[in-house]
């Protein structure tokens, strides 16, 4: 099977990264690195950091001490695509009108808001005020957001929050549709991630190190 | 960007009456603390007026950056295509045109109870378009810098007010004063300086604030 | 054998670790209490009984001489609290913030002073303790920015992200001092078309410029010292915050 590679080839790549939040270090000196086509899994228990490591890596949070970069990136536009617990979903506006606004924003580089509202079968939604919509639909929402601009990088904080099996299912299934496409993610979660080729697949166990 | 905070902004449903019923009502209630003496309530008027919109300014803010801070939409915000200095000026633009303008349009109903008379209304039209434009600059600096305060809303007045005492100085200066011409033209000097400022400023605050 | 090959620290590296600074500048301390009390001494003398009466206020002129500098410091600490956020955002140096922070508070209290002296010396001078003239009421909103900051910093759990920030703010207020020195000047003037009484007062011969100076030095040399000391209690404040939170992390895991 061809693999579409629509992204460059990158490698996220980290140097003696320490990060923390509010002059506490949650973790120090990680060096690590993801390249394109693969996907890290950041595991442990709550508290040790995942979220704010990914955070860091998103450049909301300043890093402690070292560093990390996108090596093969260019580096006007932005690469990276951050999914994190709050959905960023406005309840006043329908389900088209908060995707296409995110599309407009972050470049209507991916799939057309209908495309993307039918991969995460939001399809027969599309006009209803996001309000209305349940938990786990408003999270689908949030990942159509992912497919409507083209970003090499996804960070994901717990993509499976709030979802059924179905929405497990389907996020493994965007994981590998990215990777395939050459992107790279790192998502931290507690559920299991099953990809079509597991050996694309690394674990970053957190919580051992400090 | 602009469609959406206007769309959001006009759906929010209430908001837009209340902030004008606010206005009217504090400009209202002067009167009742001063007493309904013509003369008085005619020298003070432009500053009451002045005054309430301030307030009523003030009151908006609280809308223009925590409900994209609190549902995590001003971390994406940050990873837009756009440079946030532009999101923050889109923003600024639906504040004012949400907040000021409507301000403006109930400003006749307290022209008439304030006693206000027909010249200076129309210099105090002119002063409020020229001038609100500032207030919603120097509201949108407040509101960024305690966006990632949990009782910001608190400190964000504190911190505005001195920055706006210019605006009201040659706001209702313009409405009364002799030089009101030289007022309008500080006044316009002012709103420009810090429209043009104002979106940097913010985004600076609102980068360094970490989620 | 080996050969040390660190690069030489320059000074200024050198006082940017926080611990190293309060090692590094305490040597400081005394020298400068112990000159800034010198100068208060030789400053209140010239003031109270080497300097001649003012013809026209008699002796309460001598108050001027706590007021002037204190204005001015008022003015000063505001600019080395906008330098110090330059070097937040620009230079990102570590101490920078809490220079910052620790100048606050003492700006807001010399504004206060000027204020209250400037009260004090107005009573018998103009008739009321408050005047709502151009230089009076600009030094009224200086107080208030001041003190709008020191809540700010007070509102952030998290001091060290809060810098950033407050440097923002610092600047957007630096920028916007002298628009409202100028707009308060230009409301002054409209609302009291009769010449104000000059705060400075009149010409100043020489006799008194000189316990002026001393006076200007001394209040000076004391902001220095004391923002010298608080930037010492800040870093150790800091340092005690870190440690309390380790020992609950380390309490919880």
């Amino acid at each position: 099977m061809t693999q579409r590679q629509v992204f460059p080839p990158l490698t996220l790549r980290t140097i003696g990264l320490s990060w923390g939040r509010g002059g506490m270090a949650l973790g120090e000196s990680l060096d690590f690195s993801v390249s394109a086509g693969r996907c890290l899994l950041l595991r442990g228990p709550n508290g040790t950091g995942k979220t704010t490591l990914l955070l860091t890596l998103a450049g909301i949070v300043i890093p402690l001490d070292g560093g990390f970069a996108l090596e093969g990136g260019d580096e006007e536009i932005a690469q990276i695509h951050y999914c994190g617990h709050r959905n960023a979903i406005k309840p006043l506006l329908t389900v088209l009108e908060n995707l296409e606004f995110w599309r407009a924003i972050n470049g209507p580089t991916g799939a057309s808001c209908a495309e993307a509202l039918g991969t995460v079968g939001l399809l027969g939604l599309i006009d209803l005020d996001a309000g209305y919509l349940s938990a786990g639909q408003t999270r689908r929402l949030a990942l159509a957001r992912l497919l409507v601009s083209l970003r090499p990088v996804w960070l994901l904080d717990e993509p499976t929050a709030a979802l059924d099996a179905a929405g497990h299912g389907l996020v493994s299934r965007l994981i590998d549709r990215h990777l395939e496409m050459g992107g790279l993610a790192i998502a931290a979660t507690h559920d299991p991630i099953t990809l079509a080729e597991p050996d694309r697949l690394d674990t970053l166990a957190l919580g051992a190190l400090v | 960007m602009l469609r959406r905070e206007l769309a959001l902004a006009l759906r929010g449903g209430g908001d837009v009456l209340t902030l004008v019923l606010f206005f009217v009502i504090v400009g209202a209630i002067v009167p009742f603390a001063v007493g309904p003496d013509k003369v008085l309530l005619a020298r003070i008027a432009p500053g009451i007026v002045w005054i309430a919109a301030f307030l009523a300014m003030l009151l908006g803010l609280e809308r223009l950056f925590r409900p994209d801070h609190e549902d995590g939409s001003l971390v994406l915000l940050r990873q837009a295509d756009l440079p946030l200095s532009a999101i923050i000026a889109a923003k600024m633009m639906a504040h004012w045109l949400v907040s000021a303008v409507p301000l403006i349009l109930a400003s006749p109903l307290l022209a008439v109870l304030l006693a206000m008379d027909l010249a200076s209304f129309w210099r105090m039209v002119l002063s409020l378009l020229l001038g609100t434009p500032a207030l919603a600059a120097f509201g949108a600096i407040g509101a960024a810098v305690t966006v990632s305060v949990n009782r910001g809303g608190l400190i964000a007045p504190i911190l505005i007010a001195p920055l706006s005492i210019p605006v009201l100085i040659f706001g209702v200066g313009a409405i009364t004063a002799e030089q009101s011409n030289a007022a309008l033209l500080f006044l316009a000097a002012l709103s420009l300086l810090a429209l043009a400022l104002a979106p940097f400023a913010a985004a600076l605050a609102i980068s360094s604030a970490e989620d | 054998m080996s050969i040390d090959s660190a690069p030489k620290q320059s000074w200024w590296n050198r006082i940017s670790h926080p611990g190293q600074f309060v090692t590094w500048t305490k040597p400081l301390l005394w020298p400068l209490t112990i000159l800034t009390a010198v100068l208060f001494v030789a400053g209140l003398w010239f003031a109270l009984f080497n300097s001649p009466q003012d013809y026209q206020m008699g002796d309460t002129v001598r108050i001027m001489y706590v007021h002037v500098p204190n204005a001015w410091l008022s003015q000063f600490v505001y600019g080395v609290m906008a330098v110090s956020a330059l070097g937040t955002l620009v230079w990102r140096h570590p101490m920078a913030d809490v220079s910052m922070k620790s100048a606050a508070p003492l700006g807001a209290l010399f504004t206060a002073l000027a204020l209250f002296t400037g009260a004090l010396w107005g009573r018998p001078t103009w008739g009321t303790f408050w005047e709502w003239d151009g230089r009076m009421t600009s030094t009224l909103v200086l107080l208030l920015i001041y003190l709008g900051i020191i809540a700010l910093w007070r509102a952030f759990d998290d001091q060290l992200r809060a810098a950033r920030i407050i440097a923002v703010f610092t600047l957007v207020g630096a920028i916007n001092i002298p628009i409202i020195k100028f707009s308060v000047d230009w409301w002054s003037t409209l609302h009291q078309p009769a010449s104000v009484f000059r705060a400075d007062g009149p010409r100043m011969p020489g006799s008194i410029l000189t316990p002026l100076f001393v006076m200007f030095f001394a209040f000076t040399f004391l902001f220095l010292t004391l923002h010298l000391k608080a930037m010492h209690t800040e870093v150790k404040r800091r340092r005690i915050a870190t440690l309390q939170r380790k020992a609950a992390q380390g309490a919880a895991s």
